[in-house]
C-alpha cells in the first residue's frame, strides 16, 4: 500500500509562469495576493502532502530558469523523470517566446516517455485573467490543439485547463488532477449515491479537508452515468451554476482562513437559505468534508425547527463510519 | 414613491479632501464592494457625486471633487453644509499634509459657523504604506497641528475625531461604522437592546451589520475586537455567497424566508447569523464556556431572543418613520 500510495507529481514550466503561486494557494493557504512575495524557486522544491489519509503527494516544484531546466534534461534526467505519476506543465499565456515554451514541453515529454510512459499529462494555460474575456476560449482551443498535435507522437493524452489564481478555475484544474490519482473513486461514488438515497438531497459534495478540492459529488456522478447510457433522458439538466464546485471550494477556504484569525477551526456550518434551500457543511472523516444541499420541495411554509438540522447532522455522523472504511483502503 | 423629506435627511455624509486623497476609492470600496486594487484605475472625480443607501437609516454620501474651491461665491456651500450630518475629511498620510491641514481648518471654520451640530471626522488615510511607529507619530502630529490651527481661529470647542484608515484592511469599515453610528438617532436604545440580548444569551459579541457595505450600525457595549469584527463581516459574505449559488436562475425576487446560519467552531464557540429587516443582519459570536451538550438548547433560546429583538427592531423602525412624517 505504501508503495502505490506515494504519488510523484512534477510541476514544470518556464520561469515566472506561476508554478509556485499555484502550489502555495492550493496547498499552503496563501491568498492570491500573498503570492507576490514568492521569489524564484531554486532548483527543485519538494513538498510532501498527505492527501486523503493514506495518499502522499510528492510535489516536485521545478524551478523554471533555463539553467535549472537544462540540468533537468541532461544530468538529472533519470532522477527527475523516474516514476512520475503526473506531469503538470504550466504555460504562461502572456509568454513572448512560445516556441521556447513548447520546446521545453517537448523535451519533458521525450524524457517522460523514456522513464515513465504511464504518466498522466495535464497542461495548464495559466494567467488567463490577463486575456480579454471574449478571447479566452478561442485562445485556449488554439493552444490545446497545437499542444495535442505536438504530443501525439509520444502517445500521451493531454488534459488541458485554463487557469488563473484570481478566480476559481485553479481549484477546478487541481481538483481533477488530484482526483485522477485517487484509486477507489468508484467506491466513494457508489456510497455517496447510497447516502443520497437516504437523504434525498439536492446535491452532496465531498471535499478534501486541508485543500478543499472537490473529490466527488452527486451531480458529477450523474453526469458520468448519463454519458454511459446516453439514451437515458437528460431531464435533470441543471440550471445551477456549472462553476459552483470551484466557487464553493473558494468560499469555504476563505472562511477557513478568516476563522483562523480567532485561532481556531470550524467544525460545521448550517445555513438556512433564502428560498428553501438548506446547506450543511460538516466534517465527514479525518480527511473529508461533506456538503449537503437540501431543498424544500413542498412550498408550504414549513415550521421546521432546529430539530431537523440535528437529524441531518446525525445522518452525517452515521455515514461517517462508511466513508472512514473506504478511506482506510478496505 | 417615497418623498424624501428634506429636513429629516440629516444622515448625509460629506466626503471632502484634497485631490488624490482617496475619496472615490473609499466610496467604491465601502459601498460598492470594489476590490481595493482596482481603485488604482479610478478617474479623477469632477462633479459632486451623491449616493443613497437605504439601511436602518437612509444614508446618503456626497463626495466632492478635491480641486474645487468651495469659497467661490457661485457655489452654494452654505446650504450644503447646513444639510449634512457629518463632514469626513480625508488626509493622505503618505503625502505632505500641511496643505491639507490648512484646507481642513478653513473648511471646519466655515462649516461650524453654518452648522454647529455638524460632526467633524478626519480620516488619516493610506496608512497601509506607513510603518507602525510612524502611524502613531503621524496621527499625533496631525492632531496637534489641527488643534493649534483651530485655536488660532478661536474654535477650541469643536470636536474633531481622528481615524487611521486604509482601504486594504478593515480599518476603513471600522471608521465608517463609527461615523454612521453617530448619525443614528436610535443608537442608544439599539445598544441597550443588544446589551439585553447579550446578557441573556451567553453571547460574546454581537453586531448589527448592513449586509451590503459591512458597516455595523450598532454593537453591544463591550469593546470591539477588530478580529471578531473581520470574522463576522466575512461570515456574512460566505453565507450570502453560498446561498446565491443555489438560487434558481430567475428566482431572484422570491427571497421568501430569512437567512439564518450557524457554524460551530473547534474551540466550542458558535458563529450565528440571522437576517433582520432592511438589509440588516445580526451576527453574533457565542461563547464557549457552556458545555457542548447545552449549545443546541442555547441556540434555541438565542433564536427566540433574536426573534424578539427583530420584532422590537421593526417596531422601532415603524415609529421612527412615523416621527419623520410628522
Amino acid at each position: 500500500m505504501s508503495q502505490s500510495s506515494r504519488k510523484k507529481l512534477l510541476l514544470m514550466g518556464r520561469s515566472g509562469s506561476g508554478k509556485s503561486s499555484m502550489r502555495s494557494i492550493i496547498f499552503s493557504n496563501y491568498s492570491a495576493f500573498d503570492t507576490r512575495r514568492l521569489g524564484a524557486t531554486i532548483d527543485v522544491e519538494h513538498s510532501h502532502l498527505r492527501f486523503l489519509g493514506n495518499m502522499t503527494l510528492n510535489l516536485w516544484d521545478c524551478g523554471g530558469q533555463d539553467v535549472f531546466m537544462d540540468n533537468y534534461f541532461t544530468s538529472q534526467k533519470d532522477h527527475i523523470f523516474k516514476m512520475v505519476q503526473v506531469l503538470i506543465h504550466v504555460f504562461d499565456v502572456e509568454s513572448k517566446s512560445i516556441n521556447k515554451d513548447i520546446e521545453i514541453f517537448v523535451r519533458a515529454l521525450t524524457n517522460l516517455q523514456k522513464f515513465s510512459p504511464d504518466a498522466k499529462i495535464f497542461v495548464l494555460l495559466h494567467k488567463m485573467d490577463l486575456v480579454q474575456i471574449d478571447k479566452r476560449e478561442e485562445l485556449f482551443a488554439i493552444m490545446m490543439e497545437k499542444l495535442q498535435k505536438i504530443s501525439n507522437p509520444f502517445q500521451f493524452k493531454l488534459v488541458g485547463f485554463s487557469t488563473s489564481i484570481w478566480d476559481e478555475s485553479l481549484y477546478k484544474a487541481w481538483s481533477s488532477i488530484v482526483c485522477s490519482l485517487i484509486p477507489n473513486m468508484s467506491l466513494f461514488n457508489s456510497n455517496l449515491l447510497k447516502f443520497n438515497q437516504v437523504l434525498d438531497a439536492e446535491e452532496i459534495i465531498l471535499f478534501e479537508k486541508s485543500t478543499f478540492l472537490v473529490i466527488s459529488s452527486t451531480a458529477s456522478i450523474q453526469k458520468q452515468l448519463q454519458k454511459q447510457h446516453a439514451s437515458e433522458l437528460a431531464g435533470s439538466t441543471e440550471s445551477l451554476d456549472p462553476k459552483r464546485f470551484e466557487k464553493i471550494s473558494n468560499i469555504i477556504k476563505t472562511y477557513k482562513q478568516s476563522i483562523s484569525k480567532l485561532r481556531t477551526n470550524f467544525q460545521n456550518l448550517v445555513i438556512r437559505g433564502s428560498n428553501g434551500s438548506h446547506f450543511y457543511i460538516d466534517v465527514l472523516t479525518d480527511n473529508l468534508f461533506i456538503m449537503i444541499v437540501l431543498k424544500d420541495k413542498s412550498s408550504q411554509e414549513s415550521c421546521q425547527t432546529t430539530r431537523e438540522d440535528f437529524v441531518i447532522l446525525d445522518n452525517i455522523k452515521a455515514a461517517r463510519r462508511w466513508f472512514e472504511k473506504i478511506e482506510s483502503g478496505k | 414613491m417615497e418623498t424624501a423629506p428634506k429636513e429629516t435627511t440629516n444622515a448625509t455624509i460629506l466626503l471632502m479632501g484634497l485631490r488624490r486623497g482617496g475619496k472615490s476609492s473609499i466610496c467604491k470600496v465601502v459601498f460598492h464592494n470594489m476590490q481595493p486594487l482596482d481603485t488604482l484605475y479610478l478617474e479623477s472625480t469632477t462633479k459632486p457625486i451623491s449616493e443613497q443607501f437605504s439601511s436602518l437609516i437612509d444614508l446618503s454620501v456626497m463626495e466632492l471633487p478635491g480641486q474645487l474651491n468651495y469659497f467661490e461665491p457661485t457655489y452654494d456651500s452654505e446650504r450644503l453644509f447646513a444639510s449634512v450630518g457629518a463632514l469626513v475629511y480625508v488626509i493622505d498620510s503618505q503625502d505632505e499634509y500641511l496643505n491639507a491641514l490648512t484646507n481642513l481648518s478653513m473648511i471646519i471654520e466655515y462649516a461650524y459657523k453654518v452648522n454647529p451640530k455638524i460632526h467633524i471626522e478626519v480620516l488619516i488615510h493610506k496608512i497601509d504604506g506607513l510603518s507602525e511607529d510612524y502611524r502613531i507619530d503621524a496621527q499625533r502630529d496631525i492632531m496637534q497641528r489641527t488643534g493649534d490651527e483651530l485655536l488660532d481661529l478661536g474654535l477650541e470647542g469643536v470636536q474633531v475625531s481622528f481615524y487611521l484608515t486604509s482601504i486594504f484592511d478593515h480599518s476603513i469599515y471600522e471608521a465608517f461604522s463609527r461615523i454612521v453610528q453617530k448619525l443614528v438617532p436610535e443608537l442608544p436604545s439599539l445598544e441597550n437592546m443588544l446589551d439585553n440580548l447579550v446578557a441573556h444569551s451567553c453571547i460574546d459579541k454581537v453586531f448589527l451589520f448592513d449586509v451590503n457595505s459591512k458597516i455595523y450600525v450598532a454593537t453591544d457595549s463591550s469593546p470591539v475586537d477588530i478580529q471578531t469584527y473581520e470574522v463576522c463581516a466575512e461570515f456574512i459574505d460566505i453565507t450570502i455567497d453560498l446561498d446565491d449559488l443555489y438560487v434558481d436562475g430567475d428566482g431572484r425576487e422570491a427571497k421568501s424566508s430569512e437567512i439564518r446560519s450557524t457554524s460551530y467552531l473547534a474551540n466550542g464557540s458558535v458563529l450565528y447569523l440571522k437576517q433582520m429587516i432592511r438589509g440588516l443582519a445580526l451576527v453574533a459570536l457565542i461563547r464557549s464556556d457552556t458545555e457542548n451538550e447545552k449549545m443546541d438548547e442555547l441556540l434555541t433560546v438565542i433564536d427566540h431572543n433574536v426573534g424578539l429583538f427583530k420584532k422590537s427592531l421593526m417596531k422601532m423602525w415603524a415609529s421612527a418613520k412615523f416621527q419623520t412624517q410628522d
